[in-house]
């Protein structure tokens, strides 16, 4: 378990940004949710303002990966070396989470469908695209870690 | 789980047997990183056949004294 958690000079650059991102989308969701949750106060959630916390958090979130990703590579002194290996394992990982921006589509079609509130619409793409960063940077963790294999 | 590769290889036997060359330049040579070189070795990553190639033209040897690939025992 502890090597699975190992992040010393054996770990590749776009390895550390996947573990970025994934922590980056966990933790910024939780915060909307609890913004979210501490605002509701006993109303109906399809009723609390929630444009502002959400894009407040999508921002705050690429702002932070996008820090992160620099101070990791220049701790690590091997900014932007991505080769054959770190690209097919990238696209794997896209490939994993892209079935959750597809459900997250669909949820919100069969949402407007039924007219249900713009908050529930929105916070599904949101959740849909939250889980798919999380998924992709744990497949991508995965494929590092245990091994990949191409074919 | 990740389904196990049956291609072999003797990569590390070839970097010891070429004046203990380090996982670090074999890297360098092929245009990789450290890690990338680490994977093959341990049979965790598949390279290209193109990487395969450079790797042998590396250690200048067939292809096949670099990875094997052993027949499935019946």
């Amino acid at each position: 378990m502890s090597k699975l958690f190992y992040m010393g000079a054996g770990v590749t650059h776009e390895e550390k940004r996947a573990w970025i991102l994934g922590i980056t989308a966990i933790a910024s969701y939780a915060v909307y949710l609890a913004v979210i949750l501490s605002r509701a106060d006993g109303r109906p959630l399809a009723e609390v303002p929630y444009v502002a916390a959400l894009l407040w958090t999508v921002g705050a979130s690429i702002a932070t990966t996008i820090v992160l990703s620099i101070i990791a590579s220049i701790v690590s002194g091997d900014a932007g070396k991505k080769d054959q290996r770190d690209r097919e394992i990238g696209r794997f990982g896209e490939y994993v989470g892209q079935s959750f921006v597809v459900i997250g589509a669909v949820a919100a079609l069969l949402l407007a469908m039924a007219e249900a509130p713009h908050f529930w619409i929105a916070n599904a793409v949101y959740l849909a695209f939250t889980l798919s960063a999380i998924l992709g940077s744990i497949a991508r963790i995965f494929a590092y870690r245990r091994g990949f294999q191409p074919w | 789980m990740v389904k196990p590769t049956r291609v072999t290889n003797s990569l590390r036997a070839l970097r010891f047997a070429n004046g203990q060359m380090t996982q670090a330049e074999l890297a360098t040579r092929l245009g990789v990183t450290r890690q990338t070189v680490i994977a093959i070795e341990q049979g965790r990553y598949s390279p290209s056949l193109e990487v395969a190639f450079q790797i042998a033209h590396v250690f200048g040897v067939p292809l096949e004294e670099v990875f094997q690939y052993p027949e499935e025992s019946p």
